[in-house]
């Protein structure tokens, strides 16, 4: 296949259709006129063609559409970076063999899910023994002191917690996003690190659904884990670059 | 007629005596405290309701400034106060908020003067919530209701406007059932904010005057679709019983009021948790509500094939304690769900083992269906067949109250067309195998009755065990939902208080002459 990277379109049969599938609610009585209205909105996004194959009403006076846009506009892809996590993945055994070799005492980490947030899931799958869909969590990573405080925890409790205890990584798990909530959990903790004055000596890590490395940085943390992200990446991630760490201080 | 299993009689009677056992053993600690919740909701219950000046709700003022005598009962001293200053309950609250009396001052009011006083107020308060049952009632006969499994959906858009549109749109499109549900953090506040709101995370806040709101649009809606739509709000965390009363003096038809869900999935105190969901069941039962029980969260902390027995158990568990509180088995929507790992092999065969097995089991209950939530993923289109799927279980094995799947579940609260494309699937799939059931019968030596016999099975050793540790050791050791909680543990114990000899609650007794428990009741409260 001869592909331009300049200039990748979506594929639906044909290299460079630009077929895209999308379905929306207009706040509109369903008939010809929304169903026109819906074809030129698709059409406005920058498609060449756009065809209604279906619009229903779904009850109050709005109108549910599934639209086909062909012809969508291209993407240079070569310019692209992503701010993904540099560190390579190790799997538990690794680094279990690799911790003893990289650093002479455990790595205190501490975690939690804050705010008002319930969720524990997530954090539990990445640091309670039993781990997640056959990943063992932190606990069982011989490498590493973990201590999970749950959901619901302030942010005031998780860095006393992580000062008390002289973490030297805090994960911090938001599940919840409605009204960008996470966004401002996991600013308002990061706020209060620095203003404590230990922001060099803990790694801070974010994780959850909808958060990813870019957000993180984004955020002023030091790397973002999202969904189907386990325990090895995160153990992975912390040996390394602590390890950077303590080589180019004394370097 | 839904397909039999031959689950042996005997066995089922057995699981029942021993959750009644265990429910026993919990009684003295609920029989000994009330709490600040329940104190409150006897005040909502007289008529309380509004904020003071600076906003905080007048039942909390009032509890709090009787705080040093809440052993006794707080009806007893807010009558005399009410009858020695010659006022309504409101009036009097905000002179006592402005510092003007003191209920903590002896008054010329005898306790029997008093006590008269409230036989009165109580039959007549009570008689609102009576007459809320009555009109549901009627309103059934008149305009019907859905076939079940009635079709449950949630709005959470946080803003209660915005939700009743939603609700109607949904209604319009075959709903039965608007669930409300509540802001991310609400369980966890000690007060019920006051009046309509518009801003929530995750949900929207329950309040009085939202429950007016989204009744009188469901009534609307109800009368124009020429069926019965049920609302349903959610009494757990450290208000339960004051949100069942506003339920009862707003006509909710449904209550999620489970006696465990709070300790387990929100960290609040057992002990104040198993004093609130008594009161609040007995409320229920009174006001005709049907509860649901949340054990389909069991399996979304806990793997859904090893811990399906808990979900039994808990359903016994929760069946025990609200028949002491006076509900009728077709008041109690039990839960359970569809939360098998997709990828095992035959494991749409168990879903549906384990849906028929508790529908054998609890004949009478609405069972409350849960669908799959922790395999849902941005796969949406998978996500929309595994939905298809619980349907069939749904239908198939007859259950009473089906919460809709929807395929965005991993990603937002559902949006309009989510929950349309979800009553679309539903409305095919039970339509197009409405009397299966009937039709097929399982094979007795096949997968699925095995399945059904070996859960019950689990079920007798799981629940003997839980009577021999009894169930607040059984809760710390982490058997329910893999979660472990400590009696002194968790949020609200500072709101347990120990009754004293002549502790009074006139609602509890007044209530329970009604819903047949009678003086049993005494046992309890
Ligand atoms: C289980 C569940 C619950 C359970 C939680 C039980 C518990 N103890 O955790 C219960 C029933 C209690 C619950 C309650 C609520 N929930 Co909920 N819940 C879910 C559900 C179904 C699954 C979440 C889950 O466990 N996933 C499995 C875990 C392993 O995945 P994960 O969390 O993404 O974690 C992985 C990664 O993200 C990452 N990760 C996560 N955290 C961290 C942290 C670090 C440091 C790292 C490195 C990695 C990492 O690693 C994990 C493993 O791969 C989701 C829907 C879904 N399918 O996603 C809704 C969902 C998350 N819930 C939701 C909501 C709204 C709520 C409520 C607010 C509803 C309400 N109004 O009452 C309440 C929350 C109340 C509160 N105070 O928070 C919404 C959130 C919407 C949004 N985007 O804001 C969702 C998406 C459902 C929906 N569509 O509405 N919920």
């Amino acid at each position: 296949m001869d592909l331009n990277l300049k200039e990748i379109k979506p594929y639906g049969d044909t290299l460079g259709d630009g077929a895209v599938q999308l379905s929306f609610t207009l706040p509109l009585k369903c008939g010809a006129h929304s169903t026109e209205a819906a074809r030129r909105l698709v059409l406005s996004m920058g498609f060449s063609e756009a065809e209604v194959v279906n619009n229903v009403d779904i009850g109050e006076g709005f109108t549910f559409f599934v639209v086909y846009g062909k012809g969508c506009r291209s993407i240079d892809v070569t310019t692209i970076e992503v701010a993904q996590v540099k560190t390579s993945v190790w799997s538990r055994a690794e680094c279990n063999t690799k911790a003893p070799e990289m650093f002479d005492r455990k790595l205190i980490v501490v975690g939690a899910c804050i705010g008002e947030d319930a969720h524990t899931v997530g954090i539990d799958a990445i640091m309670n023994m039993k781990g997640f869909n056959g990943h063992y969590g932190l606990e069982r990573y011989s490498g590493f002191e973990s201590h999970n405080l749950g959901a619901q925890v302030t942010p005031e409790n998780l860095l006393e917690k992580a000062i008390a205890l002289k973490a030297d990584a805090v994960l911090v798990s938001q599940v919840v996003t409605q009204r960008d909530i996470h966004m401002k959990n996991l600013t308002q903790f990061v706020e209060m690190v620095e203003a404590s004055g230990k922001r060099n000596e803990m790694l801070l890590i974010a994780g959850g659904p909808r958060i990813d490395n870019a957000l993180a940085l984004e955020l002023g943390y030091d790397a973002g884990f999202g969904r189907g992200s386990y325990a090895e990446d995160v153990a992975s991630y912390i040996l390394q670059e602590l390890y950077r760490r303590k080589t180019s201080a004394l370097a | 007629m839904t397909t039999s299993l031959g689950l042996d009689p005997k066995k089922i009677a057995d699981l029942r005596k021993t959750a009644d056992s265990i429910t026993e053993k919990v009684r003295p600690l609920i029989k000994s405290n009330t709490t600040l919740t329940v104190e409150r909701a006897v005040l909502r219950l007289m008529g309380l309701d509004g904020t003071d000046a600076d906003g905080v709700p007048l039942p909390n003022v009032v509890v709090n400034h009787l705080r040093s005598i809440l052993g006794g009962g707080i009806a007893i001293p807010v009558a005399r106060g009410m009858l020695h200053h010659n006022l309504g309950i409101n009036e009097l609250a905000e002179k006592v908020s402005a510092g003007e009396i003191s209920l903590l001052e002896n008054t010329s009011v005898s306790r029997t003067r008093a006590e008269e006083f409230l036989t009165e107020l109580v039959d007549e308060q009570l008689e609102t919530i009576e007459n809320n049952r009555k009109t549901r009632e009627k309103m059934i006969s008149d305009l019907g209701e859905g076939p079940k499994p009635w079709q449950y959906v949630i709005v959470a858009t946080g803003n209660i406007y915005e939700d009743a549109i939603q609700a109607k749109a949904a209604a319009e499109k075959g709903a039965d059932i608007i669930a409300v549900i509540r802001t991310t953090g609400q369980s966890l506040l000690d007060y019920i904010p006051y009046g309509i709101t518009t801003e929530g995370f995750g949900g929207t806040y329950a309040t009085q005057a939202n429950f007016r709101h989204m009744r009188k649009a469901l009534d609307e809606v109800s009368v124009k679709q020429g069926r019965y739509i049920r609302l349903v709000n959610y009494a757990s965390g450290l208000c339960m019983p004051e949100i069942v009363v506003m339920g009862a003096f707003e006509r909710l038809d449904m209550m999620l009021n489970d006696s465990m869900y709070g300790i387990l999935f929100r960290d609040i105190n057992p002990v104040r948790t198993f004093v609130d969901q008594y009161f609040s069941r007995m409320i229920n039962a009174f006001s005709g509500m049907i509860i649901n029980t949340g054990e389909d969260n069991y399996l979304t902390t806990a793997d859904a094939i090893e811990s399906a027995h808990t979900v039994l158990a808990s359903d016994l568990i929760n069946e025990s304690f609200a028949k002491a509180a006076g509900l009728k088995p077709a008041q109690m929507g039990l839960g359970h769900a569809f939360e098998i790992n997709p990828d095992t092999e035959d494991g749409f065969l168990m879903e549906l083992a384990q849906a028929l097995m508790l529908r054998e089991i609890f004949p009478e209950a609405p069972l409350k269906y849960m669908p799959p939530t922790k395999f849902m993923s941005g796969d949406i289109f998978k996500g929309f067949i595994m939905n298809a799927m619980f349907n069939l279980a749904g239908v198939w094995s007859n259950q009473g109250i089906q919460l809709l799947g929807m395929l965005t579940e991993a990603m937002h609260t559902p949006f309009l067309h989510d929950r349309f494309l979800a009553l679309e699937n539903s409305r095919y799939i039970m339509n197009g195998a409405r009397h299966i059931g009937d039709a097929v019968s399982i094979n007795p030596d096949g997968i699925i009755a095995k399945r059904a016999h070996h859960v019950v099975d689990e079920t007798v050793k799981f629940l003997h065990e839980v009577e021999f540790d009894g169930l607040l050791k059984s809760i710390a050791q982490g058997r329910f939902a893999d979660i472990s909680r400590t009696m002194d543990g968790g949020k609200g114990l500072a709101g347990v208080i120990e009754k004293n000899d002549d502790y009074s609650n006139p609602f509890a007794l007044a209530m329970a002459r009604k819903t047949g428990i009678g003086e049993e009741v005494t046992k309890w409260i």
